[in-house]
């Protein structure tokens, strides 16, 4: 719900120059990750109040185009440039600038905000699953929306890797290194996040190809999981800051920025053997959308994501896009080769997530017995 | 009709449009949520209710969630008694200050508390790295749940007790001693029955308050099913899973636990009072 009152409040023109809320959070985040402990703590806390009731600038004037776009957690930081980048474009061709609002959670939680009401113009969710969820509880867009674009409608991927300590001290290569007696993992819960979820498939994999009981060595991973956090950044600040675990399992682009943010020489990452690919799609909720005018707008702001510009700007994100074309040569050639399973193999998302993570089911039932 | 039940007892005039104004906002700001949360429960069934309430994980979420209350509030009870006695009977530097400063957990929203006491009790934080030695570890167990229930509880106790003791008299004390009173014996016989129902009131509130606390929780607790997972995190992740139902049911069970704490602190309270014939 706090999400949901926040997107309002905090939409702001992306077309005027960063506003002062865009430096703030920016700069808090970077504070939050690299300055003292309580210092740093209080400004992340802060900076939520400054969200929550700062960005209170009118919206534009009535007859401009406005686009809400809904997302999830660690995209803060890539849809601030690309909005830049996308009105810049949209205006070059001869177009009026969109009023770009950007609203950030928790997978599940955006997703609800959505089915409540919220009026989002387009959905940029971590899972398809999420947004199946919208679909099929609201139907304000078609079951098959992940067809209406390119690559399973998911412009950008990414995949999970391992954050370690700096020199690596528990000598963790790979996922059965997860298991063993006093090593403490960093993983969110599956249940409210959506990028949880995809660390929980890849250590199934990993099981499954070893031919272990997956069941079993999963629960094994989550018993030694000493803090479960409702989201991913949530997960990394834990890590990062708090100093708890030995290893942090993060989406690649997360830990890549962790790096960035806190140097080179604070953590390392590794790739395990196999991971999964994680695709966060995107899609226009056609019945939220009120003109031709917006819908060509939102229309195009989801298609431009494929663009090569957008696409190099995905990657200097440290996320794995399509098209290299016009990347930076050291953005195209950071990602490690690794052997990656895909929803597919699982039986897509409308099987895994019963299944996997209903009420009662595999996940709950490692913390049943 | 109107001269039966809205008849009025004071010679100002008012009372019918000062009740109707009061029923209509209770109704919208209070009534009716929970009206609603009942309401869905009656939907559901009691069986049914049951049923989604009964499992292990549930009742550990739900015995945490009061227990840490309870232990967070009898600390309250006896420090914020201490801490109101300090700022009304004695003069020293700095009083002022700490008066307003008890309300800052009012003011903070909850989310900062639970950072900066994470940050703070955390095994790399300040008080975290000096207990280590020791074998204690606070944030991310159970200890660390109760620290954020005494930040966020203290000052009801200390609200509400502290314009009791400014009214109290220091003659009564006095005359005691003089009766030949051992100090211990004032304290027990003169002093304390007089601040109980405050103390019970200050209590009840600051108990309420911590059942229901979520956002500086989660920050503290390391959220682990069976051990730190609170109640209303419970219900949140039902939330995460569309299943509005199985939330309900929690909710309701805390609103029927809650209600039955409240009732049983108020019966005390009429006892004591009773008993001791004052205030």
């Amino acid at each position: 719900m706090f999400e949901a009152g926040h997107a309002r409040l905090s939409g702001h023109p992306v077309a005027t120059p960063r506003s002062s809320e865009t430096v703030s959070f920016h700069s808090a985040f970077r504070k939050a990750l690299t300055g003292g402990h309580l210092r740093g703590g209080l400004l992340a806390g802060l900076t939520g109040l400054v969200l929550a009731f700062g960005g209170t600038t009118p919206a534009a004037a009535q007859d401009s185009i406005e686009i809400l776009n809904v997302s999830y957690d660690p995209t803060r930081e890539f849809y601030r440039e690309y909005n830049e980048l996308f009105n810049a474009w949209w205006t070059a061709q001869g177009n009026a600038p969109v009023t770009i609002r950007q609203s950030h959670g928790g997978a599940g939680a955006q997703a609800r905000a959505v089915i409540d009401g919220l009026e989002a113009t387009v959905v940029t969710l971590a899972l398809s699953a999420d947004i199946d969820a919208i679909s099929e509880r609201t139907g304000l867009f078609p079951a098959d929306w992940q067809s209406r674009l390119p690559h399973n409608s998911s412009p950008y991927t990414s995949t999970i890797v391992f954050l370690v300590r700096e020199g690596n001290p528990r000598g963790i290569e790979d996922w059965d290194d997860l298991v063993a007696d006093g090593v403490q993992v960093i993983t969110p819960n599956p249940k409210t996040s959506g990028g949880a979820r995809w660390n929980f498939l890849a250590a199934w994999a990993y099981a499954e190809r070893n031919d272990l009981d997956p069941a079993e060595f999963v629960g094994a991973m989550y018993r030694n999981v000493p803090v479960l956090d409702t989201g991913a950044r949530g997960s990394t600040t834990t890590f990062t800051q708090r100093g708890i675990g030995d290893v942090l399992l993060a989406w690649e682009n997360e830990a890549f920025l962790a790096l960035a943010e806190l140097g080179e020489d604070a953590f390392d990452i590794v790739v395990p053997s196999v991971s999964i690919l994680a695709e966060p799609p995107v899609t226009l909720v056609d019945g939220n959308i009120t003109s031709d005018a917006q819908r060509a707008a939102a229309e195009a702001y989801l298609q431009h994501l494929y663009s090569p510009e957008a696409q190099a700007l995905a990657l200097s994100h440290y996320y794995r896009a399509w098209d290299t074309s016009q990347a930076a040569p050291e953005d195209a050639a950071r990602f490690p080769e690794v052997e990656l399973v895909t929803i597919a193999d699982f039986g897509g998302w409308p099987v895994v997530q019963p299944e996997y993570f209903g009420e009662g089911r595999i996940f709950d039932q490692i913390y049943e017995e | 009709m109107r001269a039966g039940i809205l008849r009025s007892p004071s010679p100002l005039p008012g009372f019918g449009l000062s009740f109707g104004i009061m029923m209509t906002v209770l109704s919208i700001v209070v009534l009716l949520p929970i009206g609603a949360l009942l309401g869905r429960g009656l939907m559901i069934g009691p069986a049914d209710l049951w049923e989604m309430l009964n499992s292990r994980r549930i009742w550990s979420a739900l015995s945490l969630s009061f227990r840490a209350a309870l232990i967070a509030s009898l600390f309250n009870l006896v420090f914020g008694l201490m801490l109101a006695w300090v700022l009304v009977r004695y003069r020293f530097w700095g009083r002022r200050f700490i008066d307003a400063a008890v309300d800052l957990p009012f003011a903070l929203p909850t989310a900062v508390a639970g950072i900066a006491l994470t940050a703070l009790y955390a095994p790399n934080g300040v008080f975290g790295q000096a207990l280590a030695p020791l074998g204690l570890q606070v944030a991310y167990t159970e200890v660390g749940i109760w620290v954020a229930l005494v930040f966020i509880g203290l000052p009801f106790v200390v609200r509400t007790v502290q314009p009791v003791i400014e009214e109290l008299e220091a003659d009564l004390e006095e005359v005691s001693a003089t009766l030949g009173a051992r100090r211990a014996y004032t304290l027990r016989r003169v002093i304390l029955p007089t601040l109980t129902p405050a103390l019970l009131t200050g209590f009840a509130l600051a108990l309420a308050r911590s059942v229901g606390e979520y956002g500086s929780v989660i920050f503290i607790a390391g959220n682990i099913p069976n051990l730190t997972e609170i109640a209303p995190l419970l219900i949140v992740i039902r939330l995460e899973e569309y299943n509005y139902d199985a939330a309900a049911a929690i909710g309701i069970a805390m609103l029927i636990i809650s209600f039955a704490m409240l009732l049983a602190i108020n019966a005390i309270q009429t006892w004591s009072r009773r008993r001791i014939g004052l205030v």
